[in-house]
């Protein structure tokens, strides 16, 4: 292994991937290290996104894609179910030949990535580079890096070496857990929400299609609302009594930050993207797209900085205002919205299915939805459902 | 102290993300806490999906 690089991207998930892809360049050396054995794998995803969003940053290999949908299903505590239209642009991904997919167009732009590589601290060498320690199959390394672009997650550890706060607070964390189930009798085409303090206190609970009889099932409870019962438990009783015939194939676990993204994401030689950066949608915990945007804008600026060989913050928080101004404005936005939703109780929650039940279905579509609920309720409302709708 | 079951363990981070004293770590195959900086508030109890964590005496 060479004992240098110019970047070096501690992750290989979507951010991590697209970050190194848009870092590397003709003239410099840029390295992901990933600690898992395989890139994409565990899936610890839900796997909803949307593709016009995601061709904006990359050609869509159709195997990545296991559903097409084309509707969603908002259901209320007391089971009243609002059925929403959605353009034909929704879809359930199969994580894993996606995160390989954007890894492998790295590895084609001639970034190095190494998987079983556990970097377990960073810490600066005093010359303005990185001192970077990395298990790699069983033997330790020490290696010298001028930029880092910490993507290593929900559990992130990288950034707080360089001081960055990093901890999330018990209502900004969701505690989820999903199952892939087999042998449903579901739409392919049609997503579910379930609402309820009975599934996922401050949370909600989601059944997302794979195909072929088969779904991703699983729930958030979030972190404030904890009542002494896991998410793996709250699960366990949603399973079983909505879908009690169903064949289970294989259980997560995983915590979606629903947070502010980072004030900080920029330092001296750091740069923060994806999970590590809380860059979420906090309302609807995707973050598939903020990902790869930040991903996109961090990897470009990394370059940037080694071509004019200045990577000081000076330089780096350029990746900074980027994302303020392109998505941190909206994200803090949708954080208000999350904070209200979170308090919905259960009556409020039928009140407004209740509400949204006196569309005639044949006329319910999601800018029907949105006239009712405008009419009717809060505005924040009105975002939120368009939030779920496009799934991002 | 706060006791693992690794076996129940899903390594999945996320009481790392909540931990307030920053003493919970990752590697490949384990999770690890410090119990030498660990206080015990229990907050990485609260958010484990799979119950993986508890307080013992």
């Amino acid at each position: 292994m060479r004992t240098e690089f110019d970047v070096i991207v501690v992750g290989g998930g979507p951010a991590g991937s697209t970050a190194a892809r848009f870092a590397k360049t003709a003239t410099n050396t840029v390295a992901l290290f990933e600690r898992g054995r395989e890139i994409g794998t565990p899936v610890r995803c839900a796997e909803a996104t949307s593709i016009p969003d995601l061709e904006r940053f990359v050609e869509i290999d159709p195997h990545w894609i296991a559903t097409t949908i084309t509707k969603a299903c908002l259901i209320s505590p007391s089971d009243q179910k609002v059925l929403l239209n959605l353009p034909n642009n929704g879809v359930i991904l199969n994580r894993r030949l996606f995160d390989n997919g954007l890894a492998e167009i790295a590895a084609n732009q001639g970034v190095e990535i190494f998987t079983k590589s556990n970097v377990y601290k960073v810490e600066p060498d005093g010359k303005q580079n990185w001192k970077v320690f990395v298990r790699h199959l069983d033997r330790d390394y020490v290696l010298k890096s001028k930029i880092i672009i910490a993507a290593d997650g929900v559990e992130s550890r990288i950034a707080r070496f360089a001081g960055i706060r990093t901890q999330t607070v018990l209502k900004d964390i969701e505690s989820c857990a999903q199952a892939l189930l087999g042998n449903l009798d579901i739409a392919d085409d049609q997503i579910d929400f379930y609402f309820s303090s009975r599934w996922a206190p401050g949370g909600y609970a989601w059944v997302f299609p794979k195909g072929n009889r088969t779904a991703n099932v699983g729930l958030g409870v979030n972190g404030a609302y904890y009542n002494g019962r896991s998410a793996i438990e709250c699960l366990d009783d949603f399973i079983n009594e909505k879908f009690p015939k169903a064949a289970r194939l294989t259980t997560i676990a995983g915590g979606v930050p629903v947070a502010k993204s980072l004030k900080k994401i920029a330092s001296d030689g750091l740069l923060i993207v994806g999970d590590a950066a809380r860059q979420v949608n906090p309302v609807t915990g995707g973050g598939i797209l903020a990902a790869i945007t930040a991903g996109k804008m961090a990897g470009l600026v990394a370059a940037q900085a080694i071509a004019q060989t200045d990577w000081s913050v000076n330089v780096l928080k350029e990746y900074q205002k980027e994302w303020d101004k392109n998505v941190g404005k909206d994200y803090a936005r949708f954080y208000k919205i999350k904070e209200w939703m979170t308090e919905l109780t259960d009556n409020e929650l039928d009140e407004i299915a209740n509400l949204l039940q006196k569309v005639p279905p044949d006329e319910i579509n999601i800018m029907t939805v949105f006239k009712v609920a405008l009419r009717n309720k809060p505005a924040l409302l009105l975002e939120a459902i368009k939030l779920f709708a496009q799934m991002i | 102290m706060i006791e693992i079951d690794q076996d129940c363990c899903d390594l999945c981070g996320t009481c790392i993300s909540v931990c307030p004293k920053d003493c919970i770590a990752l590697t490949e195959s384990r999770l690890i806490i410090d119990d030498s900086q660990c206080n015990a508030c229990q907050i990485c109890v609260r958010v484990c999906p799979f119950k993986a964590l508890k307080l013992v005496e």
